[in-house]
């Protein structure tokens, strides 16, 4: 049993990665990472709602009628993450605004309806909630890195400390400016993709077409 | 009319939902691999999108919105909390009447989008184009503006990405960024370029 828990936790972390090699819940991977700070509490607000809705889900998993059950998901996620916003708003009023509308789109965020479609409905709450767990850990995992990269060379800081001086405070360094904005999102996620398939080869896709080797023609 | 222009403008190019906002991303990158199907979504999109940002907003001004429910008798009932399960609700309902609408009345169409439809309930673009509106406070008209400009941006969006991918499967690419690492980096170019109308006022 300890076995299959560790093995439901670490899982989504490297092995079956929900962002890089599901890919679910991209949009707000990339949209939260310009600070560690909004990066972070996006990835606790999304581990809490993913283990809540896998934990609920499952205990009522044998009273849904499989015809409702999108939208009987749909109404506990999103009952959940009402809940998340208004302590955001009520605690971190400065975070809720600088996360603006990424919040509410943990509703429409593919992990949490995907993993309550294919793990909560047919297993039971503990290993549901296990399962939400790793998930959103293999989620936060991706969005610290990216945000870590991001914050530290955009901006040299780290949750708003600076790290590096920089040159227009007469340190000596000079702030890729790119990294602040949307693209530079997009090179980190396809980058790390790169490193972890290359690290773990199992996970490579096969191209559509293969390109032959040129062979000389014999007459 | 100049200032309604100027937003159509600034939702399609300047702040495309797609490549500046990541919103739809899972649908963007999974349905981009042939022009056709993506085309059809984009199209499905623009439609759902133009239908669900009005009729959110008048369900925001006169009923979530504080002090709106004035007109029943109660001023200080606020309703803003509801909003997000409102929205959602309102959204799958407009895609299914929409879906059983096409079916009934124009079969074409919907032979050629119905495979879509669910997708768009989930697709992120469609909840963030309300949740943008109601967070810049736009009016009917605004709304009404927003709703197709930001459909079409991300249509535009989605088409030009397949439009590459499917000249992407002749390259040689290393095998680790075989799929879809590539597409992640092409989308980043994409971005890049959209980024050059930044700035752009009428």
């Amino acid at each position: 049993m300890a076995n299959e828990t560790r093995k439901l936790v670490t899982g989504p972390v490297a092995d079956n990665n929900p962002i890089i090699l599901q890919v679910l819940g991209i949009c707000s991977a990339l949209a939260v990472t310009t600070k560690m700070s909004t990066a972070l509490t996006m990835c606790i607000a999304l581990t809490a709602v993913l283990c809540c809705s896998n934990v609920l889900i499952s205990v009522i998993r044998n009273h849904i009628p499989s015809s409702i059950r999108i939208i009987v998901q749909m109404t506990i996620v999103a009952s959940l993450v009402i809940l998340v916003d208004q302590l955001l708003k009520a605690f971190a009023f400065g975070l809720s605004k600088e996360l603006s509308v990424f919040v509410g789109l943990i509703i429409t965020n593919c992990i949490v309806l995907g993993r309550a479609e294919a793990f909560a409905l047919k297993n039971p709450p503990l290993p549901s909630f296990w399962d939400g767990l790793g998930n959103g850990l293999g989620y936060s995992a991706i969005l610290l890195v990216v945000g870590f990269i991001r914050e530290l060379f955009g901006s040299g800081s780290l949750f708003g400390v600076q790290i590096l001086s920089l040159a227009k405070d007469g340190g000596w360094y000079v702030p890729n400016g790119m990294l602040l904005l949307p693209p530079s999102a997009f090179f980190l996620i396809g980058l790390i993709i790169w490193a972890v398939r290359s690290w773990k080869p199992a996970q490579v896709e096969k191209p559509d077409f293969q390109i032959q080797t040129h062979r000389a023609e014999v007459s | 009319m100049e200032a309604l222009f100027n937003l159509f403008i600034s939702a399609v190019f300047v702040e495309n939902l797609a490549l500046s906002f990541f919103l739809g991303m899972c649908t963007f990158l999974a349905i981009s691999k042939q022009i056709g199907a993506a085309f059809g979504l984009g199209v499905a999109v623009v439609a759902v999108q133009t239908l669900t940002v009005p009729v959110n907003h008048l369900i925001y001004y006169w009923l979530l919105r504080d002090g709106a429910l004035a007109w029943a008798g109660l001023p200080e009932v606020n309703l803003n909390f509801l909003g997000l399960i409102v929205y959602i609700g309102v959204i799958a309902a407009l895609v299914q009447i929409l879906e059983m609408f096409l079916d009934k009345y124009v079969p074409a169409l919907y032979n050629a989008l119905g495979v879509y439809m669910p997708l768009i309930t989930v697709n992120c673009a469609i909840l963030g184009g309300t949740l943008f509106m109601v967070e810049r406070d736009y009016n009917f008209a605004e709304s009404v503006t927003y709703g197709i400009g930001s459909g079409v941006g991300w249509a535009l969006a989605i088409t030009a990405l397949a439009g590459i991918r499917e000249k992407l499967k002749y390259a040689d690419i290393p095998a680790g960024l075989q799929g879809l690492g590539i597409t992640f980096i092409a989308t980043g170019l994409m971005s890049l370029g959209f980024m050059a109308f930044s700035g752009i006022q009428l």
